[in-house]
């Protein structure tokens, strides 16, 4: 129970009065980039990141991961009263949760979406607390092999999980690598893919690509659609919230099913949105009413913010042991890491204890901080949401602005936040996916190093990812999740005997 | 009216299936400049050590490969999809923010960041919300203020400024 001892000092260093502030205005803009349409998670945090430069690492990560949390609860806000999705995460939330908006009780959703993330998150974050420091001594034997087969892993089970085309998932991810090729070659010096431009000799900044393509894309996609904001009214007193919680005991099936799949879901980079979305078909095909889904359903809106919350808390274990992001977001923290000078992956259990504790202690306060005030301050946001679109666009092309500026305060931020928008618009309107590009962005040179270290062990030999039975059944696992889309294809031709159907039924 | 629309739209931009089929071919093309860029320093094996541009020179064959399906696929669908990319009145909207986006970021190089976001927020109001001058002025010039307050005050983070700043004297 070394857990323990460490744990408690991390709540010592996360209590301190500048850090629960950093946790609160981390809370707060969270919920703020949750609810509008064009600010999300990823472009949040990547807006506010060079901000953090000057900060102590460990409160810069504080404020940061909190306003993932708080992303994570605002994107439930739109999603019920105004039934349009303020993140990805939150689209199944809608299916149920605005019916129940609609027939006057937004309240009770509300009050039940916040606490299913809640109850995701604890459940997420005690698995990071007692598997973590685990697989942390685990990884401390990976050698380069070891290490380009688990990035191998993350990337083949985006091409497997994600529900867009595999090509497009490939090309999305394999367009990351190449912009992370570009600038200075670590390992020979060499200059890569500048093509004589000077702007792209410092290398295409993440944090850039990410304020561009999330944000002014989604701006420009959102102005396409003409959003309206025709909302319900939201106000949550004491009394129905302790009601709701009464209540909510009778759905402890519904809420660790979907906590189980959200971390899941989590640690492999299957993502929030995924997560919800099987959180809310397990739980229509467990559910006594099935039928009911969709017209209002308690199960159908804790089901999916169970799973996302719990799905966005456990990415964190990933990025934290091995240095290898489990969402967009993630990514965008990890890139962070790098920037604060601190070297991702099983050491950093060892050599920055402080910042490791005090990140998973600040994830149980800013979860309940994020409950409470989530709960007290629904109806200022609810208020947000009503201003006109033509007043919040230009805000937010502004902030976007700022953001991208000072990345290298240099105006070739700007331009290429601009043009990563245009890129942003294309790909959200051809189903390309943007989080296996921005995570082979941030990953790219790390797992070509050790793709190249491996190489030279090797002396050019591929055999080495099969060198040891660790390795070689990550590799394997890897090349099984990347032709899985093709496997299940051909199982489903095969005929319908009893073991093919029942591995179909697991799958699916 | 909405056909019309519809189709003018099609002559514009194309369908849904030949945009995708189009971007596969500029992605395509930005694989053969990965290739020959990264061909030029060497995409092999030499003395028993990958050369700079060997990773890379994969994944611009690979970025062609996937191409190349998205492409087929693309023009596959074409023939029994007419699904429009983005309708003309859509796609005017987006113009109505991409446009004032481009100026206001040519602005920031001049006018410095206050000035020009000022102009940008109220302008936009004033056109595409239909506000009112004073309204529109009074929330252009508050963001500038906020602006400077958070970041040249409270995180001491220079952003780029202009005539008015210099006169100012900052």
């Amino acid at each position: 129970m070394e857990a323990f001892g460490l744990l408690f000092h991390g709540f010592s260093v996360a209590l301190t009065g500048y850090n629960a502030w950093l946790m609160l205005v981390g809370i707060l803009l969270g919920i703020l980039v949750g609810v509008l349409p064009g600010l999300g998670a990823p472009n949040g945090v990547a807006i506010l990141l060079p901000l953090t430069f000057t900060m102590p690492p460990t409160s810069a990560v504080i404020m940061l991961s909190c306003m993932y949390w708080g992303a994570l609860f605002g994107g439930a806000i739109t999603s019920i009263l105004f039934n349009i999705p303020g993140e990805p995460s939150s689209v199944a939330t809608t299916f149920d949760g605005y019916p129940l908006a609609q027939k006057g009780r937004a309240a009770e959703a509300l009050t039940c979406a916040f606490t299913g993330s809640f109850l995701g998150a604890f459940v997420g974050i005690l698995l990071i607390t007692f598997l973590a420091p685990v697989i942390a001594g685990f990884a401390l034997e990976f050698g380069p092999p070891e290490f380009f087969a688990v990035y191998l892993l993350t990337f083949c089970s985006f091409i497997g999980i994600g529900k867009e085309p595999a090509d497009k998932t490939i090309l999305a991810m394999m367009l990351g690598f190449g912009m992370a090729a570009v600038g200075m070659d670590t390992m020979s010096g060499n200059m890569r893919l500048t093509f004589g431009s000077p702007m792209l000799m410092q290398g295409i900044d993440f944090l850039v690509v990410v304020i561009g393509l999330f944000g002014i894309g989604e701006i420009l996609v959102t102005m396409e659609e003409g959003l309206r904001f025709e909302g319900k009214a939201a106000s949550i007193s004491p009394r129905i919230i302790l009601r709701t919680w009464a209540s909510l005991p009778r759905y402890w099936g519904t809420l660790l099913r979907s906590a189980c799949i959200g971390c899941w879901m989590g640690v492999t980079p299957g993502g929030a949105t995924a997560a919800s979305f099987m959180g809310y078909g397990i739980a229509k095909r467990f559910a006594s009413e099935a039928d009911k889904f969709g017209t209002g359903q308690i199960e159908g809106v804790l089901a999916p913010e169970t799973a996302a919350h719990a799905s966005g808390t456990s990415a964190l274990l990933p990025m934290l042991v091995l240095g290898i992001p489990g969402s967009a977001t993630a990514a965008v923290l990890l890139g962070g890491l790098m920037i604060w000078g601190l070297e991702p992956g099983p050491l950093l259990f060892s050599s920055q204890p402080d910042f490791v504790w005090g990140l998973i202690a600040s994830m149980y306060l800013g979860n309940v901080a994020g409950l409470l005030v989530v709960l007290a301050t629904v109806p200022i946001f609810a208020a947000i949401l009503r201003i006109p679109f033509s007043i919040v666009a230009p805000l937010i092309i502004v902030v976007c602005a700022v953001g991208a500026f000072t990345v290298h305060n240099s105006m070739s931020g700007v331009w290429l936040m601009g043009i990563f928008g245009v890129v942003g618009y294309f790909f959200k309107k051809l189903d390309y996916p943007l989080a296996p590009l921005v995570l082979s962005l941030v990953l790219g040179d790390k797992a070509e190093d050790a793709f190249r270290q491996t190489m030279l062990a090797s002396k050019g030999s591929l055999a080495i990812f099969w060198s040891n039975p660790l390795v070689g059944s990550i590799t394997t696992l890897a090349l099984v999740l990347l032709f899985w889309p093709l496997l299940a294809a051909l199982w489903a031709k095969r005929g319908q005997s009893p073991i093919s159907l029942r591995r179909n039924g697991v799958r699916s | 009216m909405e056909d019309t629309a519809k189709e003018r739209a099609g002559t514009l931009l194309g369908s849904h299936a030949m945009v995708d089929a189009a971007v596969a071919v500029v992605t395509f093309a930005v694989g053969v400049a990965v290739m020959v860029n990264t061909g030029h320093l060497g995409a092999s094996w030499v003395n028993g050590t990958p050369e700079p541009g060997y990773f890379p020179f994969r994944i611009g064959v690979v970025i062609c490969l996937a191409s190349a399906t998205i492409f087929v696929r693309a023009l596959l669908r074409a023939r029994r999809s007419r699904e429009v990319f983005v309708r003309l009145d859509r796609l005017r909207r987006v113009v109505a923010v991409l446009a004032p986006m481009l100026a206001y970021f040519v602005a920031i190089a001049y006018l410095g960041i206050y000035v020009a976001s000022a102009i940008f927020v109220a302008g936009f109001m004033r056109v595409a919300g239909r506000y009112s001058v004073v309204k529109s002025v009074v929330v252009g010039v508050a963001c500038s203020i906020a602006l400077f307050w958070l970041f040249e005050r409270q995180f001491l983070v220079p952003l780029p400024k202009g005539p008015l700043e210099s006169w100012l004297g900052y």
